[in-house]
C-alpha cells in the first residue's frame, strides 16, 4: 500500500522467457541496480529449498495423522499419506471435544476480529486525519502498547475475570483482544494515503456529520484494508494460544487449547493429535490458499512505517 | 472551504463573523458541530484506550500489588500482605534463575540466525522473480500454523525413538540423540520451531523495506564500482537499520513469551516444569507452573515483574548498543 511500487507487485508471470539460461545469470552481476535483477538459478534453488522447509512440516501432520501410531514411529518412517486418516480425525473429534472447540473458535476469533476492524478503522481514521489535542502523544501510548507482553497481566487478569463471573466463559477471552494497537496504526498508515482531506472536507461542506462522514467516506476508501487487517486478525485470534489456556478449561475450550490438552493427556496417541492439529489447521491453510497475496501485501505493507 | 453554509469543520476559523450573523438556530447548529469536531476524534480513539485500561494497564498496576500478597488459587478472594516474600522466594529459587538463562540463551538461538536467514531470503525475493507472490506466500505459510500445531508437529520430528529427523541422521552415522533430554539439544529444538514459524514472516518485513530503498542509491553505487556484496553491506543493510532495528524488538518481546513451544513439545508434566531437569523451561513456563499448577498466585505476579524488569534492562542495553553504534558509524 505505502510501498508497492509497479514492477513489484505485479504477479510477475512477464513475457520474458526463464531467467535461467546460464549467460544471463551471469550478466546480472554486471548490471549493479539493485532491485529490478532477474533472480538466478541459484536464487530458485535457494527459494525450493525454503519452501520445501515451510511446507514438509505442514505435510508431515498430514501423513503423520493418516497412519496408526505404530507405523508413525516405525523406521523408517511413512512418507506418503495412508489410509488411516478419516480413522484418526474421527477420533480426535470424539476425545477432544472437537466440534465445541471450532464452534467456539469461530465465535471467539469472529467476534475479535469483527470488533477489531470497527474500533480500528474509526481510531485509526481519527489519528490519520483529524486534529485534536495530543494526538501526537496519544498515537505513541498507542505504539508503546505493543511493548507490553500479555504474561505481565495474567494472574490480575484471571483474578478479575473470575470476580466478574467470566471464569472459563469466553467473554474472558474474547474483550480483552476487542481491538488492538497494530490494527489502529495499520489502519492510521491507510487511511493517511488513500484518504484525500477533499473528500472529508467536500462532505462537511454537504453538511455531514461525524458519524456520517465515517459512514459514507471513511469506510468505502477503507475497505480494501479491512479485508487484510480482518485476515491477519482471524489468523492472530484463532491460533491465540497463552491467555486461553489459562483462562478456559477442558469443558470449554477453543481449538488451540483443545489440542493442548489433548496432547497433554495420559498417554497420548500421536496420530490422533497430529489429526487433531490437523483440523485445527485446515481452515486457516485454506483461508491462506485463497487470500495469500491478499495477507502478504498486508504484512508487508504495515511493516513499512514499523 | 469558503462559508456561506455555516461552516464547519476543524480547519476552518469557528463560525463566528460568518454569514447571517447569530439567528439563534443558527448558533445552536454550529456549537453541536463545533462540538461534533472537537468530540469525535476522542470518542474514535476511546474504545481503545477503555479496553488498554481496563484489561491491559490496569492488571499490569494489579499485578504489582498482588506480587506483595499472599493469593491462592483455591480461594482467589482473599489476599494477605506478605510484603517482600513473594520475591525473595522465586530470587532464591535457582529454578527461576535456570529459567531466565534458558529464556535468554533459546531467545538468541532463535533470533540470530532466524533473523539473519530473513535477510538473504529478503534479498532473493527482492530479484524479479517467476511467481514472486507463489514464493512469498509459501515462506509464509509457517506464519499461518499455529504454535500448538508447529509445536506438535515437531515434537513428533525430534522425538527420541521414532522420530523422523533421527531416521534422517542415521544416514550421517548419527541419530540416536534424545532431542528434548539434553540441556543444548532441547534449546535447539525449540529455537527451530520458532525459526520455522517466524522466518518468512520476517523475510516479508525487510523485503518491504528492501523495496522502499531508492534504486538511484544502489545506481550511484554500482557507477562507484561497488560489488553486489559491497551494495548489500554499505547500502541496503544501513537503509534497513531501523526495520532491522524494530524486528530485533519484536523478536526479544517474543521470546519472552515463549511458552506453547516448551509446554508441548513433551507435553504433560514434564512440559508445565520444562522438561526433566527443567532444561528448557521458559519464564513463562516458571510464572505458569507457579501459578496455574503450584496454585500460589502471588509469586506467580512476581515473575511478572520480574519480566518486566528484564525487558526494561534488555530495551536498556538496546539502547546502549544502538547510541554506540550510531557514533562509531559517524
Amino acid at each position: 500500500m505505502t510501498t508497492t511500487s509497479p514492477t513489484t507487485t505485479a504477479p510477475d508471470l512477464g513475457p520474458a522467457p526463464l531467467p535461467t539460461a546460464p549467460g544471463k545469470g551471469r550478466a546480472r552481476f554486471k548490471i549493479g541496480a539493485g532491485q529490478q535483477l532477474r533472480g538466478g538459478p541459484f536464487t530458485y534453488v535457494a527459494l525450493v529449498v525454503v519452501g520445501l522447509g515451510s511446507i514438509f512440516p505442514l505435510y508431515w501432520t498430514l501423513v503423520a495423522a493418516s497412519h496408526d501410531q505404530q507405523r508413525v514411529l516405525d523406521t523408517p518412517p511413512p512418507l506418503v499419506p495412508g489410509g488411516k486418516l478419516w480413522h484418526n480425525l474421527q477420533a480426535a473429534w470424539e476425545q477432544a471435544h472437537l466440534g465445541k472447540a471450532i464452534v467456539n473458535s469461530v465465535i471467539v476469533a469472529g467476534c475479535i476480529t469483527v470488533a477489531t476492524l470497527f474500533f480500528c478503522t474509526l481510531a485509526g481514521y481519527a489519528f490519520a486525519k483529524m486534529r485534536f489535542r495530543g494526538r501526537g502523544v496519544l498515537m505513541t501510548a498507542v505504539i508503546a502498547t505493543l511493548t507490553i507482553p500479555p504474561q505481565l497481566s495474567v494472574v490480575p487478569l484471571f483474578m478479575m475475570m473470575s470476580d466478574i463471573g467470566w471464569g472459563g466463559k469466553l467473554e474472558s477471552v474474547i474483550f480483552p483482544t476487542l481491538v488492538g494497537a497494530f490494527g489502529v496504526f495499520f489502519m492510521r498508515q491507510y487511511l493517511i494515503e488513500a484518504l484525500p482531506y477533499e473528500l472529508i472536507e467536500a462532505a462537511k461542506v454537504d453538511g455531514a456529520s461525524n458519524i456520517r462522514i465515517v459512514w459514507s467516506v471513511v469506510l468505502p476508501v477503507a475497505r480494501p484494508a479491512m479485508m487484510v487487517l480482518g485476515m491477519l486478525t482471524f489468523v492472530q485470534a484463532w491460533n491465540d494460544f497463552f491467555w486461553p489456556f489459562l483462562a478456559l478449561n477442558q469443558e470449554n475450550p477453543t481449538i488451540q487449547v483443545a489440542l493442548g490438552q489433548l496432547s497433554a493427556s495420559y498417554t497420548p496417541d500421536q496420530s490422533i493429535v497430529m489429526a487433531g492439529a490437523l483440523i485445527s489447521t485446515l481452515p486457516l491453510l485454506l483461508v491462506f490458499v485463497i487470500f495469500g497475496k491478499q495477507i502478504v501485501g498486508g504484512i508487508m505493507a504495515g511493516a513499512v512505517k514499523g | 472551504m469558503a462559508t456561506t453554509t455555516p461552516a464547519r469543520g476543524a480547519y476552518t476559523p469557528p463560525p463566528g463573523g460568518t454569514g447571517a450573523a447569530s439567528n439563534g438556530r443558527g448558533t445552536w447548529r454550529s456549537r453541536l458541530w463545533r462540538f461534533d469536531d472537537k468530540a469525535s476524534p476522542y470518542a474514535y480513539i476511546a474504545p481503545f484506550f477503555l479496553i488498554f485500561g481496563a484489561f491491559g494497564l490496569y492488571p499490569l498496576l494489579y499485578t504489582g500489588w498482588i506480587a506483595l500478597h499472599r493469593v491462592e488459587m483455591t480461594s482467589l478472594d482473599q489476599s494477605q500482605w506478605v510484603g517482600w516474600d513473594n520475591f525473595a522466594k522465586i530470587l532464591q529459587d535457582s529454578e527461576f534463575w535456570t529459567a531466565v538463562t534458558n529464556t535468554f540463551v533459546i531467545g538468541v538461538i532463535s533470533t540470530v540466525p532466524q533473523l539473519l536467514v530473513a535477510l538473504g531470503l529478503a534479498h532473493l525475493l527482492n530479484y524479479k522473480l517467476r511467481a514472486s507472490t507463489f514464493w512469498r506466500t509459501i515462506i509464509l505459510t509457517p506464519y499461518a500454523t499455529s504454535v500448538a500445531t508447529a509445536a506438535l508437529v515437531f515434537a513428533l520430528v525430534f522425538r527420541a525413538d521414532g522420530g523422523i529427523l533421527n531416521w534422517v541422521l542415521h544416514f550421517f552415522g548419527a541419530g540416536n540423540t534424545d532431542w528434548a533430554e539434553g540441556e543444548w539439544t532441547s534449546k535447539i529444538a525449540i529455537s527451530v520451531i520458532i525459526i520455522w514459524r517466524w522466518t518468512g514472516y520476517n523475510a516479508l518485513i525487510y523485503l518491504a523495506a528492501m523495496q522502499a530503498v531508492p534504486t538511484d542509491l544502489y545506481e550511484a553505487a554500482s557507477i562507484d564500482g561497488a560489488s553486489r556484496w559491497q551494495q548489500f553491506r554499505k547500502v541496503t543493510i544501513p537503509s534497513l537499520r531501523p526495520t532491522i532495528l524494530f524486528t530485533i524488538v519484536i523478536s526479544t518481546i517474543g521470546s519472552m513469551q515463549l511458552f506453547g513451544e516448551p509446554l508441548l513439545l513433551q507435553g504433560g508434566t514434564l512440559g508445565s516444569i520444562g522438561g526433566s531437569e527443567h532444561q528448557y523451561e521458559t519464564l513463562s513456563i516458571y510464572l505458569f507452573n507457579y501459578g496455574w499448577k503450584l496454585g500460589h498466585l502471588g509469586p506467580a505476579a512476581a515473575v511478572a515483574w520480574a519480566m518486566l524488569v528484564l525487558l526494561l534492562l534488555i530495551a536498556l542495553i538496546n539502547w546502549i548498543v544502538g547510541r554506540f553504534v550510531r557514533k562509531s558509524a559517524a
